[in-house]
């Protein structure tokens, strides 16, 4: 008997009777002796669970993780505290165990989670339509890609350099598929998306244009001028935006975005070394029927009783098949339920609070840091600095228990010297300043 | 209709119709910089003017929401699961402890891999176990499910004929294909073909010999297909496939039937993708996270994306690939960045890693024998249920769909039930509701009539399955004597049957903020606030 | 309504009516079509001004869990759209011969209606 199952040697003997076989390996008969595996699996045997806990743990252990450092390293992901309602709330099984609410007489719970989240994203956004999630970010990026070569019929997509790369390349490697090319917006010297380059790249033939806010250096981007560059030939604009930032900023949506999309971790979910999360996908009311994903929506039941369905399903793969939206088949929908959570904890003060919170300690660490700043301009989480002494800065951080950030130089080749720091609600000013006094003597070296 | 009263019942609240303004549950950490405002951080232009309508709710009737509204949920851990194409096996509860420890849980993905070599070598472990599974060499963790995996395929198709030179348009998907093959073959830019099934469920062999031409980049193939049944000519599919210079796509989605049993690879399959959260049991979690590896043969390895998990060779060490280091100390894991030939980045960061934790630990606990096993009875609960099924009461109103051994999985036809009682496949379904039982997949796939597709995996033991036969007998004896009992089933639901057309009609997706829509009062009369106001322009539902 | 089809309508194979009027033809889909889909939740008509060809699809259907191509019996431009269905896409399934009309085109070949089944060829059809 295998771990989980319950045949035992008599259930096993009148099951087979009762199918009429004499054997379990009568039950594989269909399959063909020339690909049968005629060996046991060259795996490891199976082991008690103490030891299977021993052996993962083992191996977590030898992990650095965001508890046994001071981390200054974002770039995507971030370090904030998710509080223990998530884990109790998203633990219960009836959260954890169903799959995707096919009955919804049965699934009102996560239904109506999914209607509480669009509505949090709607806010958030500033736009009035929002999915129920799709995987994590940078998809949702190639996502808004597809949907804006669907609607446009137009074979280039614009991207600005200040996207994180992981979006970019996974945009590119998408449009490869849908039979689109990409063409990159660089910077200015000040670290923001350069309006004059996009402008020149925005053509008739420009289906979409990308840029993220704030972007990855942590620039808070101008959205409106860019906004308006993007839409002058009828292009879609497209804003990646931090869920979490959009606390304090503007909604994109109040830009004119047509969609904004992003990565849902900093919302309640864990680091994950990456993953699982989710991605947020809204956008304009023209644009309900060409989603990706799955949409609640609410009604009644036959009782006249209020409810939730999933909705527009029309627009699906298991519907539409090849003239689908997307070939997505659900969402992440517990990710999805810890986002909700936390957005619900956070309250509609508490998430400005947060931001402020944020900005002004980002605010305050690049000053104490005094090294050169890559982006001088608006920041409300993170920024880059350039460090003469790059390498040797991430030794001794790395012997004082800190991580200081992410070196750029891997993907922004222009800042070899430039360090990524990311600000939460977890840097204390304590932290910020043991970052500062090993900063010190390089701000001496600015200095001279 | 009357207007919809949100207030009618109090379990029908949502969070934000709950929100009490000045109530809180979160406090943010003291202000320990200098207060500057923000008005100097950051340009009017870009500041909020207006705070989101985020609900104001205290924490213990935040929990109370969310409990409340769980118990909404029928959930596998509760009742029996048999959905169809979808492995609702049981999820170990060792998975979420080990899944949760800071080792995994807060590991940043971009901590340098010095740093992060136990989590690289687990995703290196269950790279290779995947790969043993499959019988194909070479495994990328990266897709996040099963339907981003299918595009990785596709692309990976194309940029293997592209290296060859050639250009090729067309995919061919069984007419019994999952709805997500046709369309991954659009979003790769290719164009769909179908290839019809034979008298015996599988593909049909005629057919396929006719469509498989030069034009043909790809075969999409599930096997055991969607009807549950295992397709004998597999051997000279993959030959005719692999003859028109096309690749051979295995949909892992019924991979629960064959582990131990029949590898892929061996089948002919050049690549393939796994659910972690179908047969390595990650939890559904109402509908995702998920997973959606993929594994390759030698040929199309190049075009793997990126980054890779490799092993690295210690300084002074020779093969990179070979063994496990020097005796007593443990080889070092990378991420490799530099694969020119690569399709590139499918998502961000390494893919969905907590779940590669929970089915690397689902896989240390089984071992390969355990796996075999685990296939073993999933096809044995299957076939016991298939044929308590075909008794007479039953098989007479629910005929099976293609009358042979099945795999992990089967097909029935409500045809009989609809044509001598009355009632359709979906009556059928919303009164098993009824019975603390969820319903099977039901009318997928597409060419059998009135389709009901039962798969009930594994870990469900043997009354349970007679318990589901005696339901469905039940209410086929139910509905002979008085149909319209099913056709207005359930009854003890938390709701009845919902209007999905009038949500479908006039969509109503977000609750409209207590301003009338959220944005109404800086943006009057914008056309988009009619999709958030049931009452609106466009009239009551 | 109960199962109809009018004498004065020419039918299309895939379950599509005109009414021809002069050189213009008002089209739509008969109540067979409108039976097999189910309760119709949206209609998603084409510009008018946009040439419809015979046999192509020229618009889409959707019911809950249904999408139809609607087929062009005949070739034209589009003069109108019925706007009312918009609201009340189900006045297709209510009335699809009368308030549940498609579109109105202008006809470009009129010697394409001698390939329309009449209403006992179409009746055929439906029993064959």
């Amino acid at each position: 008997m295998s771990r989980y199952t319950s045949a035992t040697d008599a259930d096993t003997r009148a099951m087979l009777d009762a199918i009429g076989v004499g054997s379990l390996n009568d039950l594989f008969a269909e399959i063909p002796d020339g690909v049968r595996l005629k060996r046991p699996l060259d795996l490891p045997d199976g082991r008690p669970e103490q030891e299977v806990f021993e052996h993962l743990s083992e191996l977590a252990a030898r992990n650095r993780h965001a508890d046994e450092e001071v981390t200054f390293l974002g770039a995507g992901m971030y370090d904030h505290y998710v509080p223990a309602i998530v884990d109790s709330i998203t633990l219960r099984s009836e959260f954890l165990t169903p799959y995707t609410p096919y009955q919804p007489e049965i699934s009102q719970g996560g239904l109506q989670v999914m209607f509480e989240f669009q509505t949090a994203i709607s806010e958030l956004t500033g736009l009035p339509v929002s999915n129920a999630s799709v995987y994590e970010g940078p998809s949702a990026v190639a996502a808004a890609g597809y949907l804006a070569r669907n609607q446009t019929g137009r074979g280039k997509l614009v991207v600005s350099r200040g996207m994180h790369p992981h979006s970019r390349e996974t945009l590119a490697t998408h449009a490869v598929g849908y039979g689109m090319g990409t063409a990159e917006a660089g910077l200015t010297p000040e670290g923001a998306t350069d309006l004059d380059t996009l402008a020149s790249l925005v053509d008739e033939d420009t289906a979409a244009v990308f840029v993220q806010q704030p972007n990855f250096l942590g620039t808070v981007e101008e959205l409106g001028a860019l906004g308006e560059a993007a839409k002058r030939t009828g292009a879609l604009f497209v804003v990646a935006a931090d869920p979490l930032a959009l606390g304090i900023l503007k909604p994109p949506g109040e830009f004119g975005a047509d969609i904004c999309v992003g990565e849902g971790q900093t919302l309640g979910n864990r680091l994950d070394f990456g993953g699982p999360s989710f991605g947020f996908f809204a956008a304009d009311e023209r644009f309900i029927r060409k989603m990706p994903g799955r949409i609640a929506g609410q009604t009644r039941d036959m009782d006249g009783k209020r409810g939730f369905v999933l909705t527009l399903q029309t627009r699906e793969q298991h519907i539409r098949r090849e003239k689908a939206t997307h070939n997505i088949c659900t969402s992440q929908a517990l990710n999805a339920l810890a986002g909700v959570i936390y957005l619900s904890w956070l309250g509609k003060r508490g998430l400005v609070e947060l931001g402020q919170l944020m900005a002004k300690r980002t605010h305050y660490a690049r000053a104490v840091l005094g090294l050169d700043a890559i982006n001088p301009g608006p920041v409300v989480r993170e920024f880059a600095v350039r460090v003469p002494d790059l390498d040797g800065l991430l030794t001794r951080a790395r012997a004082e228990g800190i991580n200081p950030g992410y070196p750029l130089r891997d993907t922004y080749p222009e800042y070899g010297d430039g360090l990524l720091v990311a600000i939460t609600e977890r840097r204390t000013r304590a932290d910020i300043d043991r970052l500062a006094a090993l900063t010190a003597p390089l701000r001496e070296e600015v200095a001279a | 209709m009357a207007a919809l009263d949100p207030r009618a019942g109090e379990e029908t609240l949502t969070i934000y119709e709950r929100s009490v303004a000045g109530r809180r549950a979160f406090t943010a950490p003291a202000l320990d910089v200098p207060d500057v405002p923000m008005e100097e951080i950051l340009p009017a232009s870009a500041l909020r003017t207006r705070p989101a309508e985020l609900p104001e709710v205290s924490e213990p009737e935040i929990v109370r929401h969310f409990n409340g509204l769980s118990k909404k949920n029928f959930d596998l851990d509760t009742g029996f699961y048999p959905l169809g194409s979808c492995t609702m096996k049981y999820n170990p509860k060792l998975h979420e402890r080990v899944a949760a420890l800071p080792g995994h849980a807060r590991l940043h993905p971009l901590q340098d891999p010095e740093y992060a070599q136990g989590a690289l070598e687990l995703m290196w472990n269950l790279q290779e176990a995947l790969a043993e599974i499959a019988g194909l060499p070479h495994v990328s963790l990266q897709p996040s499910a099963g339907s981003h995996g299918e595009l990785a395929g596709l692309l990976l198709t194309r940029a293997y004929h592209e290296g060859r030179g050639e250009q090729r348009h067309k995919v061919l998907t069984p007419d019994t294909a999952h709805g997500t093959n046709p369309a991954t073959v659009t979003m790769a830019g290719y164009e769909v073909v179908k290839v019809g099934t034979d008298e015996h469920g599988g593909v049909d062999i005629a057919d396929l010999r006719e469509k498989a031409t030069d034009d043909i980049a790809c075969l999409m193939l599930t096997n055991p297909n969607t009807l549950g049944l295992f397709d004998r000519n597999i051997e000279e599919i993959a030959a005719i496939v692999h003859g028109a210079g096309a690749t051979l796509y295995y949909d892992g989605a019924n991979l629960n039937a064959v582990m131990g049993i029949s590898r892929p690879g061996d089948m002919g399959f050049d690549i393939v993708h796994y659910n972690l959260h179908k047969t390595f049991t990650q939890p559904h979690g109402g509908g995702g996270p998920g997973a959606g590896p993929i594994a390759v043969s030698d040929r199309i390895e190049p075009y793997l994306p990126r980054p890779q998990v490799v092993r690295v060779a210690r300084e002074g060490e020779g093969d990179a690939h070979a063994g496990n280091g020097r005796a007593g100390e443990r080889p070092r894991f990378g991420l490799e960045h530099d694969r020119p030939r690569s399709i590139g980045r499918l998502r961000g960061f390494q893919g969905n890693f907590g779940v590669f934790v929970r089915s690397y630990a689902y896989i240390c606990s089984l071992g390969g024998d355990g796996l075999r096993e685990t296939s073993e009875t999933a096809v044995l609960n299957a076939n016991y249920l298939r044929a308590r099924l075909a008794e007479p009461g039953v098989a007479e109103y629910l005929p099976i769909a293609f009358d042979r051994l099945c795999m992990h999985e089967f097909v029935l036809s409500g045809r009989g039930a609809r044509d001598k009682l009355g009632i359709r496949t979906l009556d059928i379904a919303k009164r098993m509701l009824d019975h603390g039982v969820h319903p099977p997949t039901v009318y997928f796939p597409l060419l059998v009539e009135e389709a009901l597709m039962i798969e009930p995996t594994e870990t469900e033991p043997r009354e349970r399955l007679d318990h589901f036969a005696g339901v469905v007998r039940s209410i086929l004896e139910e509905a002979g004597e008085d149909p319209e009992i099913a056709r207005n089933a359930p009854y003890t639901t938390p709701v009845r049957r919902l209007d999905e057309a009038g949500a479908a009609k006039r969509p109503v997706v977000r609750q409209p903020s207590a301003d009338g829509g959220g944005g109404a009062e800086q943006n009057p009369g914008d056309p988009r606030r009619a999709a958030e106001n049931p009452a609106g322009a466009t009239g009551a539902i | 309504m109960a199962e109809s089809y009018p004498e004065d309508l020419r039918y299309h194979p895939d379950h599509d009516w005109a009414r021809v009027e002069g050189d213009e033809a008002v089209f739509g889909i008969t109540w067979y079509a409108q039976d097999a889909l189910g309760e119709v939740v949206f209609f998603d008509p084409p510009k008018v001004g946009a040439s419809v060809t015979k046999d192509q699809a020229y618009a889409e259907v959707e019911s809950v869990k249904a999408v139809s191509d609607v087929f062009a019996p005949l070739s034209g431009e589009i003069l109108a759209v019925n706007e009312g269905l918009s609201d009340g896409p189900e006045t297709i399934n209510a009335d699809p011969y009368g308030e549940g009309w498609l579109v109105r085109v202008k006809l470009s070949d009129p010697g394409e209606l001698d390939s329309l089944l009449d209403v006992n060829a179409y009746r055929d059809l439906l029993k064959s």
